[in-house]
């Protein structure tokens, strides 16, 4: 009676490690591809050829050129580097300043908690990209300051993740334990609280990095981010926006770029998401 | 003999928004001698684990005072009370949740000789040490909690807790969680080490069978207060308080 239960099980987790296999490798090809830019272009992406401007794809340009004829597949492939670097480089910082401030509030309590989830509501309470632009205008253009923007509205949810998770912690015996073994503070949220809240946290920074490269290529097109001629995707199709109906695949290369990684990124999270419920992994 | 430990009108209260506080101890006050094996019985909120919260520091106390030998520990803090921790130790009620999950008995057990500075390959000799007298064999240090049974899993928190030599080790329930014959060994077990390392218990416990058979004396509590104590055999054959007697009665 119990046989087909296990079969079914099995076969859902060897799917799980497959599509981690896949989607891993995938995202790591985007990842060197951003790293590789300048190496991996046909064209320089900045060179500007009048002559052979808005030409239709062909076997030469494959994504065919835009206003300036510049190359869209150089350009495609050089603003990986701004577009894939600069959102794994905001996820980074969202990721570790939110579980910092998550988990000093979930131990500390008190007061200290109570300054800094208010904080946090603060941000949480105003529409995410409303204030991001808000920011970024105070701030000026600028992919750096469009990241500072974005990290300012996407800490707080990290923080209330971790902070979540350590009060759940801080009561165990475990922890009651290591107090009695003689463990100062800080080496028990290092050695006891990270390691065992840092699960969540990373299935959810993973699955952020679809959605910030969105906001953040949402920015560049509002012209609050990359700034021309700066090849960025999400200024590229702003850029193109006004050449839509006369070339199309000026909007549509930068476009398809973004969909292509967002999706990657979406199904890594899912993947890791899936792998790491300790129900999808048996004992 | 000059008693090790001393509660004098121990009294926590939970503060709880928007209701009545719940006075979980109420002026409790006891001594433990050097070698005693004292132990604490009462139903579930009687506030047992919270003595033993209070006596270990996990809790804050309200009002009243601990003193360990002759020194204030009610509010110690930071390095002063890990250094209290070197004299009393604790064993839990649910032993694999008093280890980390993601990181191996052994790191369990030396994590108390790592902190007092005992170097790298004295605290490996020690942890093996310690995991053979407890009844274990060597390859369990690299074991996870998840990995091992409960009753081996007490046996490891035991070691945990013996490897600073304490003075004072408090089983909170420490044998609730396993089944009799296992209960037994663990018990022998205690018994031993307690005449090794000469140390003082304080053994709460629900079992009343338990506590006649393993201490010397006995406090009885009841909504957070001491209603009875003596030497166990006594107060089992001749209960004074009302409380008592229906706990015993609900036994025989």
């Amino acid at each position: 009676m119990n046989e087909p239960t296990v079969r079914i099980q099995k076969v859902k987790k060897d799917t799980v490690k497959i599509r981690l296999i896949i989607f891993g490798a995938l995202a790591v090809a985007l990842m060197l591809c951003s790293i590789f830019a300048e190496h991996l272009c046909p064209y320089d992406p900045y060179l500007q050829d009048l002559s052979n401007a808005k030409a239709a794809p062909s076997a030469a340009h494959i994504f065919g050129t835009d206003a300036y004829g510049r190359d869209m597949l150089s350009r495609v492939i050089i603003g990986s580097r701004s577009s894939i670097y600069s959102t794994l480089l905001l996820v980074a910082v969202i990721t570790v300043i939110g579980t910092a401030v998550g988990v000093v509030c979930g131990w500390n309590g008190k007061r200290i908690d109570t300054v800094l989830m208010r904080i946090s509501d603060v941000f949480l309470a105003f529409p995410g990209l409303v204030f991001a632009l808000a920011v970024a205008g105070v701030l000026g253009g600028g992919i750096q300051n469009a990241i500072i923007a974005l990290v300012a509205i996407s800490w707080p949810k990290y923080a209330r993740i971790a902070r979540s998770q350590t009060l759940a912690q801080k009561e165990t015996p475990y922890i009651k334990a290591a107090k009695l073994s003689g463990s100062s503070t800080g080496k028990i949220l290092v050695k006891h609280i990270l390691p065992n809240i840092i699960g969540p946290i990373l299935v959810t920074s993973m699955l952020d990095i679809g959605t910030m490269m969105m906001e953040l290529a949402g920015l560049s097109f509002l012209g609050l981010g990359a700034k021309p001629p700066m090849a960025e995707w999400g200024s590229m199709m702003s850029d193109a926006r006004s050449l839509l109906k006369t070339v199309p695949w000026v909007t549509f290369a930068p476009g398809l770029a973004i969909f292509v990684s967002v999706m990657i990124f979406n199904l890594l999270g899912d993947t890791i998401r899936d792998y790491a419920d300790p129900r999808s992994r048996g004992r | 003999m000059e008693p090790i430990l001393r509660a004098e009108h121990l009294t926590k209260t939970f503060r709880r928004k928007g209701q009545e506080d719940v006075i979980a101890v109420n002026d409790v006050s006891f001594e433990l001698m050097p070698g005693e094996c004292l132990g604490i019985i009462g139903e579930s909120g009687s506030g047992k684990s919270t003595v033993a919260n209070l006596l270990t520091r996990l809790t804050e106390v309200t009002e009243g005072s601990i003193c360990l030998h002759d020194k204030d520990i009610t509010r110690q803090k930071g390095a002063a009370l890990r250094e209290t921790y070197r004299k009393i130790q604790m064993v839990f009620q649910t032993p694999a949740e008093s280890f980390d999950p993601r990181r191996t008995l052994g790191d369990g057990i030396a994590e108390s000789m790592v902190n007092v500075g005992t170097i790298p390959a004295e605290v490996k000799k020690r942890t093996r040490e310690l995991l053979v007298r407890c009844g274990l064999s060597e390859d369990f240090a690299k074991r996870y909690p998840h990995q091992v049974s409960g009753g081996q899993c007490q046996r490891a928190a035991i070691a945990r807790a013996i490897a600073v030599n304490p003075e004072i080790l408090i089983c909170d329930e420490a044998t609730s969680a396993l089944d009799v014959t296992i209960q037994k060994e663990i018990l022998e077990l205690l018994n031993e080490l307690k005449e090794e390392h000469k140390m003082a218990y304080i053994f709460i416990c629900h079992d009343i069978a338990l506590v006649q058979q393993f201490c010397d004396r006995v406090l009885v509590m009841y909504h957070g207060k001491i209603v009875e104590q003596g030497i166990p055999d006594d107060v089992i054959r001749n209960p004074q308080n009302d409380y008592t007697k229906r706990l015993i009665a609900s036994i025989l």
